[in-house]
């Protein structure tokens, strides 16, 4: 028992930066981007790539960081630049990503690194247990990174970021170039998603091309349901639920298939949670307006 | 300050919906200018502000701001120089930011944002007293989210927004339209007390010819894309209601085009 608490705990923490970079395209930004579905894979391909190839797992970390961005700008720039609807610039990366993740193992839809160090071998070094160390080591780098984008977002550039969302006229009219806070925003988001993926696949040791499947469904599910529990009262409260919300995510998920659910349906009963959640603001106007006695 | 010169603007060129906004429209506003435009529906006096502003770029002819050539220039790069006022309420703010964020951005506009924190607490103090000029209370809510706020007083914080670093041209478009009468003569009120404080040079567009006559020093009337009456100083000063419609009918062999006009 103690074992799947600790192991669905830290699913959710490094499930939660991918949930993070969700939050920033799809609430700060207003942008649905179906990239994360190729960036996250992506990440892990590039990461337990580099590690086979005898690189340090942080610098792999650091290099899936790098790649998640640069398919973030992809995105952005045919967005951006090509005026390609924001959904379609996120499906088209998506799809290129998944030939380019084939390209990155090798040729290969997947790649594992039994036995190799990865960067939760230190911490497992420390005396503790696997799980145990993929907690602590999981929990450093979210709290280190939900503290970057604070900092990020708080400052002129992410406050220009945050207003492109929020109203892409009125900082036009501020003197400020809305492509480029666009192409940024997806760029920091993938990153994110990028790293996610990559400690996701070192924590269980492979990558394969068809683990992001159900990627932006699954940042979706966490996003909302921190936001519902745990609120949405500032920036700083809204990173935090999101954290929160993944690890819920990941308990609720264990909890089913603890009572028995077909794994396979999993994805199923995330896309339910996901279209119920999205449908209950227009479920509070009808039933208010019931009561009003106006429908 | 700004000179217009020979701006043509056409919307769906070679469609049936082909629509002639600006045919070589030319203006030139001194500096200190505060002029009000007037015009009926679909005269050109929404393309011409927003030709200023570069939401779109002008088919031919040339736009100079304090003797900057902007014509090539796209939207955010003449923000710089340019204050704006829209008419929807929702458009000049950001609605899910603090007042006090927004108008950290605002009072850096037309700079390059960079990594500096952007609510610094050494700038509250004088947001503060920017606010407290608004009169609306709102110097006690820095921290409240705009999206709170009504829609009269969004528009009397994107008018502070809008001047606040004073900008070398202001344009407001219809910004008190979508207001209640007793708001929107509260904003108005608001906007001649800024712009001749800071000697602030204005195009505003107002569909109340009553505003148009009692505020600023100079009118304009918009037909077809063209300016057909730009009259200033004492010569504006006698005109009434009447005399700009017996005018208008002389200009344009046309009747004035505008029930909203009238009535308002």
């Amino acid at each position: 028992m103690y074992n799947l608490v600790i192991s669905t705990i830290w699913q959710g923490l490094l499930w939660s930066l991918m949930a993070l970079g969700v939050y920033l395209t799809y609430r700060v930004l207003d942008i649905a981007d179906l990239t994360v579905e190729g960036s996250f894979p992506l990440g892990a391909a590039v990461a337990i790539s580099m590690i086979a190839a005898g690189f340090n797992p942080w610098l792999a970390v650091l290099g899936a960081f790098c790649a998640g961005m640069l398919a973030g700008v992809v995105t952005g720039l045919l967005h951006t630049k090509l005026q390609i609807p924001a959904l379609l610039a996120g499906i088209l990366s998506m799809i290129a990503l998944y030939s380019i993740n084939l390209r990155v193992m090798g040729n290969k839809a997947n790649l594992s690194i039994l036995r190799m160090d990865t960067v939760f071998t230190p911490f497992m070094n420390l005396g503790l247990s696997k799980n145990e160390g993929i907690l602590v080591c999981g929990l450093l780098v979210v709290v280190v990174i939900v503290l970057i984008i604070y900092w990020f977002f708080g400052t002129e550039l992410g406050a220009a970021i945050r207003a492109t969302g929020f109203n892409k006229q009125m900082i036009r009219a501020q003197g400020v170039n809305t492509d480029i806070t666009v192409i940024l925003g997806l760029l920091i988001s993938n990153g994110l998603v990028a790293v996610s993926g990559a400690l996701v696949g070192q924590s269980q040791g492979y990558a394969d091309v068809g683990m992001g499947t159900g990627t932006i469904v699954t940042g979706l599910a966490s996003l909302i349901i921190g936001e519902v529990i745990f609120g949405t009262r500032s920036f700083k409260n809204c990173l935090i639920s999101v954290v929160l919300g993944s690890i819920l995510y990941r308990g609720v998920i264990a909890f089913v298939l603890w009572l028995g659910m077909n794994p396979n349906d999993l994805k199923l009963l995330t896309a339910i949670i996901v279209a119920i959640a999205l449908s209950l603001p227009l479920m509070k106007n009808k039933l208010s307006a019931k009561k009003k006695g106006v429908a | 300050m700004l000179v217009v010169d020979n701006v043509w603007k056409t919307f769906n060129a070679g469609t049936v919906n082909e629509k002639k906004a600006l045919q070589g429209l030319n203006l030139h506003l001194k500096p200190g200018d505060f002029v009000t435009v007037i015009g009926g529906n679909g005269a050109g006096k929404s393309t011409m502000l927003n030709s200023i502003a570069g939401v779109f770029f002008a088919d031919k002819g040339k736009i100079t701001i304090d003797g900057v050539d902007v014509t090539k220039d796209p939207e955010y790069k003449r923000a710089k120089h340019i204050g704006r006022v829209f008419q929807d309420p929702m458009l000049g703010t950001a609605a899910g930011m603090q007042i006090e964020e927004n108008l950290a951005v605002a009072s850096r506009r037309g700079k390059v944002p960079g990594l500096a924190w952007s609510s610094k607490s050494s700038e509250r103090e004088r947001f503060r007293e920017l606010l407290k000029e608004l009169d609306l209370g709102l110097e006690d809510r820095l921290t409240s989210k705009v999206g709170l706020l009504s829609g009269g007083q969004r528009q009397a914080l994107t008018l502070l927004m809008a001047t606040m670093t004073k900008p070398k041209l202001l344009l407001l478009d219809e910004h008190t339209a979508a207001l209640d009468p007793k708001t929107a003569a509260k904003v108005l009120d608001l906007t001649e007390k800024i712009v001749n404080r800071d000697k602030l040079t204005t195009l505003m567009i107002t569909h109340n010819m009553r505003d148009a006559l009692r505020c600023g020093n100079r009118l304009i009337m918009l037909h077809n894309g063209r300016i057909i009456i730009d009259v200033e100083g004492e010569e504006k000063k006698k005109l009434d209601v009447p005399d700009l419609l017996k005018m208008f009918e002389q200009a344009s062999g046309d009747e004035f085009a505008s029930d909203r006009a009238l009535l308002g």
